[in-house]
């Protein structure tokens, strides 16, 4: 259905994930009238006054309240409507935490949930407005899958593996206008299987969402020093693709496993590889590469991500010094 | 009153003597496990009068989809619900015989099995008003008619959510939504009064734009009349604020915070039992 190419790929980068959501959801509608999308007073926000316009009786506003956006979807979801719901990562995962666990994932209701500016793209609004838990808190609920696209085409093609699997799903946006692309053509989209998109044989990264791309070019970096890395996008935290994590760990050659994401280092991607890792009799140390388990200033985008080494030249140098030692 | 509403009238005092005492039989048995004894018996008539002729269902198609809908918000009143699920053919009345064993389908709180009656998981207070207005949304956008009976207790409605999905309901327009709540003045901790005062109940919920009724809430023919009978708009969800009594019917029971959640003793079953006989069964 939906055409991957590299010029969408391209326009689809322009605009965000969040944006891109907005197109996506916008296409599904006009084939299914049973798809409803319900916001918590986010609908501008989120650039869904087109879908709105185009499909007012598809379009659903609780106003400023999630946890009556997510009991309301979940209500829907019972009569057998495909439910999207979403706003900010930060309020509908932690807000609305115990509806989801209770409404939606425990009566396996088929309820969409899209976290948008999860990370720490909302920058100056600060600490309340980023999302640095989302993963953590939604794969501990049974019945939850839980995506985290790399880039535009890969939230594409998220949403509409979510809308074809029935019971809820969890997808993290991340990152801004203007984002990073990893995919500029068609590729294998598949729920709990892991992408390679990089061969090494020193050091494994495993990264997700923003990371994906920040990985990519760290390993570049690192080639040129002469350490040999693969790259693997996680874009599904959810089932968890414990196969290629074994594989990696059970290379003789590996020295190091690392783990990237714009998440707090507890919980997310990082303890999920960790967890399963540990069950191996033999396995490489890892390095957590992620937001360090406290509130900090706030400030720009840009800034918080050098901040917290999350750019391809830290990412390299944290690896670099991890080696060394 | 009319033949019909007469008739179910006399339905629901028959199974609401049912009911009680099946909620008795099944406090018993739980022992020292205790169980939730008040305010099943505040809301018994309530449920008796939804599952005896208020609600159109059919025990033999549980999937039907032009059926009324019931949320039990208020999941800790599983005694009543449970007993009239049983009594209304949802599953054998025998099955109330295992009510709380390790493993069954009759918990503490109810879990969602459609092909049991059961349409909804509760036990965490102040969600079914929500869930209760998605599916009422739901019969406007499909145009399937059906109506959405959510029991909410009064203590419940200190939950904010109550009041997102009170705002909600009214601004929609779900006229096909209809909150009962058990207003027995009792919670956990006192008297709703004592705790966070709920008053003046009545305006709160036509302030947020709702259609209220306040009425006897163990009297059957006032619960039938209001449900079936009684004028409302056709453009507002509808209240009935339902006076009750917690631990209604047994003397000492009545008004007492303590059955909230209790162990039933055999002497005290007996004396509940000849209580409950004498008051509410309808051949004595």
């Amino acid at each position: 259905m939906f055409q991957i190419t590299p010029m969408n790929a391209r326009i689809w980068s322009k605009l965000g994930s969040r944006g891109t959501f907005a197109y996506t959801i916008n296409e599904l509608a006009k084939n299914d009238s049973n798809l409803l999308l319900i916001t918590a007073d986010l609908g501008v926000l989120s650039g869904l006054t087109r879908f709105a316009d185009n499909f007012p009786k598809q379009f659903i506003n609780t106003g400023i309240a999630e946890q009556d956006l997510i009991s309301i979807s979940a209500g829907l979801a019972s009569e057998g409507h495909t439910v999207f719901a979403t706003t900010y990562a930060t309020f509908i995962s932690m807000r609305s935490y115990e509806q989801i666990r209770l409404n939606l994932a425990y009566m396996n209701r088929n309820v969409k949930i899209i976290g948008s500016g999860s990370g720490l793209v909302m920058g100056l609004s600060g600490n309340s407005h980023y999302g640095l838990e989302d993963l953590s808190l939604m794969r501990s609920i049974p019945n939850m899958i839980v995506l985290s696209p790399a880039d535009s085409v890969e939230t594409v093609k998220c949403i509409e593996a979510a809308y074809r699997v029935q019971g809820p799903v969890y997808i993290r946006l991340t990152g801004g206008l203007n984002s990073s692309i990893v995919y500029e053509s068609d590729y294998n989209f598949e729920v709990g299987k892991a992408v390679q998109l990089r061969y090494g044989n020193d050091v494994t990264i495993f990264a997700t969402g923003t990371m994906v791309k920040e990985a990519l070019s760290a390993a570049q970096i690192l080639e040129e020093q002469g350490i040999s890395i693969a790259v693997i996008n996680i874009h599904s935290i959810k089932p968890l693709d414990t196969k290629i994590i074994k594989e990696a760990c059970e290379t003789t050659t590996t020295k190091l496993i690392v783990s990237i994401e714009e998440h707090s280092i507890v919980g997310g991607l990082g303890s999920a590889i960790a967890e399963y890792k540990s069950t191996l009799a033999n396995s490489p140390r890892q390095l957590f590469i992620g937001i360090p388990d406290h509130f900090g200033k706030v400030g720009e985008y840009s800034y918080l991500l050098h901040k917290y080494g999350l750019t391809s030249q830290m990412i390299a140098q944290s690896i670099y010094n991890e080696l060394g030692e | 009153m009319s033949d019909h509403i007469s008739h179910i009238v006399k339905n629901v005092t028959t199974l609401n003597y049912k009911m009680r005492t099946h909620a008795l039989n099944m406090a018993l048995r739980a022992g020292s496990k205790g169980a939730h004894l008040g305010g099943a018996l505040s809301a018994m008539e309530i449920i008796a009068a939804l599952y005896g002729g208020v609600m159109k269902h059919d025990p033999a198609n549980p999937t039907w989809e032009k059926r009324d809908r019931f949320i039990l918000s208020k999941g800790h009143a599983v005694l009543a619900y449970y007993s009239a699920l049983a009594e209304s053919g949802y599953f054998n009345i025998d099955e109330l015989n295992h009510f709380e064993e390790d493993g069954g389908f009759l918990g503490g709180h109810p879990v969602l099995d459609l092909s049991k009656g059961i349409e909804y998981s509760s036990g965490s207070l102040g969600m079914g008003l929500s869930y209760g207005a998605g599916i009422a949304l739901s019969s406007h956008i499909k145009k399937t008619p059906y109506k959405v009976y959510v029991m909410l207790g009064d203590g419940e409605c200190n939950e904010g959510q109550i009041w997102e999905a009170a705002m909600f309901a009214a601004h929609n327009k779900l006229n096909n939504l209809i909150a009962i709540i058990d207003r027995n003045h009792l919670q956990y901790d006192g008297t709703t009064e004592q705790v966070v005062s709920l008053e003046n109940f009545q305006n709160k919920w036509s302030s947020f734009g709702w259609h209220v009724a306040e009425i006897d809430g163990h009297n059957v023919e006032e619960i039938v009349q209001q449900l079936l009978v009684a004028d409302r708009p056709s453009d507002k969800p509808y209240v009935v604020i339902a006076n009750t009594i917690k631990g209604k019917g047994v003397s000492f029971m009545e008004h007492q915070r303590d059955w909230h959640h209790n162990r039933l003793t055999d002497v005290q079953y007996q004396t509940a039992m000849e209580e409950t006989k004498m008051k509410y069964d309808p051949e004595k």
